[in-house]
């Protein structure tokens, strides 16, 4: 496959950046997106040119580092799919692509596609966790938990913190993510003590970092790798409002 | 267009004596904190939505009325402003709710604005939200013009396309004998005239769009949507956005047409 892309290019933080057109060549269908990053990344060194920097980790849609806003949509065209479990198939020979790094002021751009997403590591740091003396784990079954809880828990701890949701909120809010964190331990006896310090702290934290506010357009469940549901944005809600008015 | 009308608006000078000290009074203290947070500004934009809500389908309800023979709106109106310190309780009470609303809207309006100000240069694709939901901000808008205009026009009496009842409001006798102003032959005579019929039925398809997508939004953000109950609030919202769009232009509509007055 031969292709169009059209890349965002910035030298560093303070550059103001620019689109450049590449054309990709040899690029077969099995390739993930970033092997094919990779195979353009060689042709640009073998031509002497500065390679495309990209965030990019485990490679196999865990680790959450893989970015990329891929012709308008967060993570590419396939749903329930991290930048780096895409592959090339769901392109035509000849496709001319955009690839631009998530835009949002809380997420600044470091170089060329990569952005930095300190802003999730303060939110998690504001209470993203639960304060327990360690030492041996307990036994297995010694708290017994409702199934429906624990899926529960489950599916808002499978957010692996990409900023894909921030990246197409058409306000830029960090909703999801946050949602997702403060649900995962709040459906767990563990999480109980500090519910209600963990979802104030949180919101305060995410509000601090200049995220925008949700306006309930759903975008970023459309676009999460991990799938997770905007119920759990509701349930911060109820959450935030609880301990806030009322603890 | 909605930005730079934000724009311009918040950078007004903070008002002397705004917020108000609320040390003494825990509770409101309470409030205030919370409708600081990006959530809680939400929420208080939702609570006065539905405020604002019950009253557009209270107030058309009773407008509703025209359709009926003069004695009915007329008697209304009257029991209305017999009320007295009631009305104006009311009044203020709506006054203050809306200025929270746009206060709210305007919050988070601006907090979105500023999150990103690089915009993407392939136009991020739209795959769940709606043309409702873009327009909030917009719409809302349009429809405290409006607001402003209505008033001016039937409330106040100033304004008038057709300058039929400006200043001097004919009276009606209800059955009783009690003398009156006729508020029916106000509405009918406002909207034989083209320009205001059109100019109310636009302005309540806006507002038809704004509760269509509110009128769903308001459950996610309070908190009671989920999965199972999602398509359930989706529907709800285009159905009051119906019953606005249907209730409050059947009026201009049929008196313009002249099937009423
Ligand atoms: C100056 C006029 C107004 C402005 C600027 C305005 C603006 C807004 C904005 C920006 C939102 C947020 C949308 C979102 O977050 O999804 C909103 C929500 C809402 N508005 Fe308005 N609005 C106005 C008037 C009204 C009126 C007159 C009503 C009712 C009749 C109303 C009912 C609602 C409702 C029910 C919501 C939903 C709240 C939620 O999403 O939880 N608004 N408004
Ligand atoms: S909620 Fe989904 S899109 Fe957002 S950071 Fe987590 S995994 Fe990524
Ligand atoms: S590189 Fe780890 S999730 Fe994509």
């Amino acid at each position: 496959m031969k292709l169009s892309l059209h890349v965002w290019r910035q030298a560093g933080p303070n550059d103001t950046g620019r689109m450049e057109q590449i054309t990709a060549t040899d690029i077969t269908e099995d390739m993930s997106f970033l092997e094919m990053l990779d195979k353009v990344n060689e042709d640009l060194i073998n031509e002497g040119k500065e390679p495309i920097a990209f965030d990019h980790d485990c490679r196999e849609g865990i680790c959450g580092m893989c970015s990329l806003m891929i012709n308008g949509v967060a993570h590419g065209p396939e749903s329930g799919t991290t930048t780096c479990q895409l592959h090339m198939r769901s392109f035509r020979d000849g496709d001319a692509i955009y690839i631009e790094p998530w835009r949002s002021r809380a997420f600044p751009v470091i170089r060329d596609l990569m952005v930095d997403r300190g802003s999730f590591d303060r939110v998690m740091q504001a209470g993203g966790y639960i304060s327990v003396n360690t030492g041996n784990a307990q036994d297995a079954n010694s708290l017994p938990i409702k199934k429906a809880d624990a899926d529960a828990a489950f599916d808002a701890a499978a957010c692996i913190g990409c900023g894909a949701c921030v990246a197409s909120c058409p306000n830029g809010s960090a909703m999801l993510f946050v949602a997702a964190k403060v649900s995962h331990l709040g459906h767990l006896p563990q999480g109980q003590p500090e519910r209600s310090k963990r979802v104030q702290d949180m919101v305060a934290a995410m509000d601090a970092e200049g995220f925008g506010a949700c306006s309930n357009h759903y975008e970023c469940e459309a676009v999460c790798p991990k799938e997770i549901p905007a119920d759990t944005i509701a349930r911060m809600n109820r959450d935030l409002l609880k301990a806030s008015l009322c603890d | 267009m909605a930005g730079e009308i934000l724009r311009h608006w918040y950078h007004l000078p903070p008002f002397p004596g705004f917020p108000p000290d609320l040390s003494q009074y825990p509770d409101m203290q309470r409030i205030a904190r919370t409708v600081q947070t990006s959530i809680g500004a939400k929420s208080l934009m939702a609570v006065t939505g539905i405020a604002l809500l019950l009253f557009v389908l209270v107030h058309m309800l009773g407008n509703l009325q025209i359709f009926s023979e003069p004695e009915k709106i007329n008697g209304y109106a009257h029991f209305l402003h017999s009320l007295g310190p009631g009305l104006w309780i009311a009044r203020i009470g709506l006054l203050v709710i809306f200025v929270a609303h746009v206060w709210a809207a305007v919050r988070t309006s601006r907090a979105s604005r500023e999150a990103r100000q690089v915009d993407y240069a392939y136009k991020k694709k739209d795959l769940a939200t709606s043309y409702a939901a873009r327009t909030m901000l917009m719409s809302g808008i349009i429809v405290a013009l409006f607001l402003a205009y209505h008033l001016m026009h039937f409330t106040l009496g100033w304004v008038d396309f057709a300058g039929s009842h400006v200043g001097k409001l004919p009276l009606y006798t209800l059955q009783d004998g009690t003398e009156v102003p006729d508020v029916y032959t106000m509405v009918i005579q406002g909207f034989q005239h083209p320009l205001t019929a059109i100019t109310y039925v636009i302005a309540n398809l806006v507002l038809a769009l704004h509760l269509s997508h509110g009128a769903a939004s308001l459950f996610q953000t309070l908190g009671l949507r989920n999965r199972e109950n999602a398509a359930t609030f989706t529907k709800l919202g285009l159905a009051v956005g119906a019953i606005v769009a249907i209730g409050n232009c059947s009026m201009p509509l049929a008196i313009l047409f002249g099937i009423v007055g």
